[in-house]
């Protein structure tokens, strides 16, 4: 019988099917271990490259990706990373999110020990190009308002963009999106504030 | 699927296959596929080309392995077989590029999920590899993964420059630091967002469609004066 006639049959289709379902499991099967590991590394490269940029040089000397600790904040569970010199927790990272115009913002921050802000970043968002996506680095100075202010500085009614009576200055054409910035930040500072002493591991 | 994609075998012609692939049968501009990512990435030049580049790459295996496989495949299971095969490359570049080209894959990652639901991947394998060798299935593959790039890359440029007065903003990015002699700023221009948006992207591609169609009368228009007796070739 040659390969027309075979191919007509009824019971070459289901193994036809099985033997591409089963290659293809095969090939990803293959593929993922072989990747695996590169792509594991790849990612806590980014992870170390985003946190190195929120916290200043110098300021630890661990290997903050494995000195972590999760809390819970508004019934997520969230990571922080400590910085460290020595056995002092020189500094706490970690990401917030909050709801901008379009989806969740999602904020890295770095804490200092007092509840200063060291640095803030936009990881990801999908705000209005060319309004709402000045909150990047890339885009504008914007985020590097929030370097060094604290829950005190400036003051919780100051807390918002000018339109709210805040000190944040607002982008032409977008309120909602620096204003969930703004929220972001300021929860995760009280966030801080209420976690100061398991953050920074000392007894109470 | 409209006759657009009612295909001959082009055999072994690979000057017509590029041109059926990168002018006649454009995937964007003729066969009207792959409307999905073409509205969705054109928001720059630069993220047409990648997406552009990534989908060509795509392209060129698939119908390479679909040309393959195209004898021992009964017509009645090949769908679901191309579907499984398409995924499966997809899949396989996209933990590649993860892998070994992070950088690389931190622009394009998004777009590379995103072939998969790219029907003139499916479509060429319909239509072109699963009647043609090899050689040739790879020529259509790299004809309309460039006819498909050109026309993303140029859809971008024009939503770009529209609005938000760059052209070519962060190519360095995607193509290294030696291509940012590409990157260009119009001063003191903010942009018409609206361009940026989903609805400019449909406009923009409605004037390029029209103007592709009256390009195409003219020439035929053309043909028809100048072969007057003989019957002009079908526009």
């Amino acid at each position: 019988m040659n390969l027309e006639a075979i191919r007509e049959k009824i019971a070459y289709q289901p193994i036809l099917l099985g033997t591409f379902a089963l290659l293809a499991s095969a090939a990803l099967a293959l593929a993922s271990s072989a990747t695996s590991e590169a792509i594991a590394a790849a990612e806590a490269k980014d992870l170390r490259d985003s946190l190195s940029e929120v916290l200043p040089a110098g300021l630890s000397d661990n290997d903050f990706l494995k000195d972590t600790v999760d809390l819970e904040n508004k019934g997520k569970t969230v990571t922080i990373y400590r910085a460290r010199q020595g056995e002092t927790v020189k500094a706490a990272l970690f990401k917030v999110a909050e709801r901008g115009y379009a989806g969740d913002i999602q904020v890295l921050m770095a804490v200092d020990r007092d509840g200063r802000t060291l640095g803030v970043r936009v990881l990801k968002h999908a705000e209005t190009p060319g309004l709402g996506d000045k909150i990047e680095i890339k885009k504008d100075k914007w985020i590097k308002d929030f370097d060094g202010k604290s829950l005190g500085n400036p003051a919780p009614e100051k807390w918002g963009v000018k339109k709210d009576n805040g000190v944040f200055d607002q982008f032409a054409g977008a309120t909602i999106t620096p204003r969930a910035v703004v929220k972001a930040v300021k929860g995760g500072l009280d966030f801080y504030a209420e976690h100061r002493k398991e953050i920074l591991g000392e007894q109470s | 699927m409209s006759d657009a994609l009612k295909e001959v075998p082009l055999g072994d012609n690979y000057g017509s296959i590029m041109k059926e692939g990168l002018w006649d049968q454009n995937v964007v501009f003729a066969q009207l596929l792959a409307m999905c990512p073409t509205m969705a990435v054109t928001t720059s030049g630069t993220n047409g080309l990648g997406m552009g580049l990534a989908t060509t790459a795509v392209l060129v295996v698939s119908n390479i392995l679909v040309s393959m496989i195209r004898h021992t495949v009964s017509s009645q299971v090949r769908i679901p077989v191309f579907v499984v095969l398409i995924a499966t490359l997809v899949t396989v570049v996209d933990m590649a590029m993860n892998a070994w080209m992070h950088d690389l894959y931190k622009v394009l990652g998004l777009f590379i999920a995103l072939i998969v639901v790219n029907c003139a991947i499916l479509g060429r394998a319909e239509a072109f590899a699963v009647k043609n060798g090899v050689v040739a299935s790879a020529v259509d593959g790299l004809a309309m993964g460039l006819g498909f790039t050109g026309a993303l890359t140029f859809i971008g440029l024009i939503r770009e420059f529209l609005g938000s007065g760059t052209l070519f903003a962060q190519a360095s990015n995607l193509l290294g630091p030696s291509f940012a002699f590409l990157e260009m700023k119009l001063p003191g221009y903010g942009g018409a967002l609206l361009m940026i948006l989903p609805p400019g992207g449909f406009a923009i591609l409605g004037f390029l469609l029209a103007g592709k169609r009256v390009m195409e009368n003219r020439a035929a228009g053309r043909a028809a004066q100048n072969s007057a007796g003989t019957t002009p070739a079908a526009a």
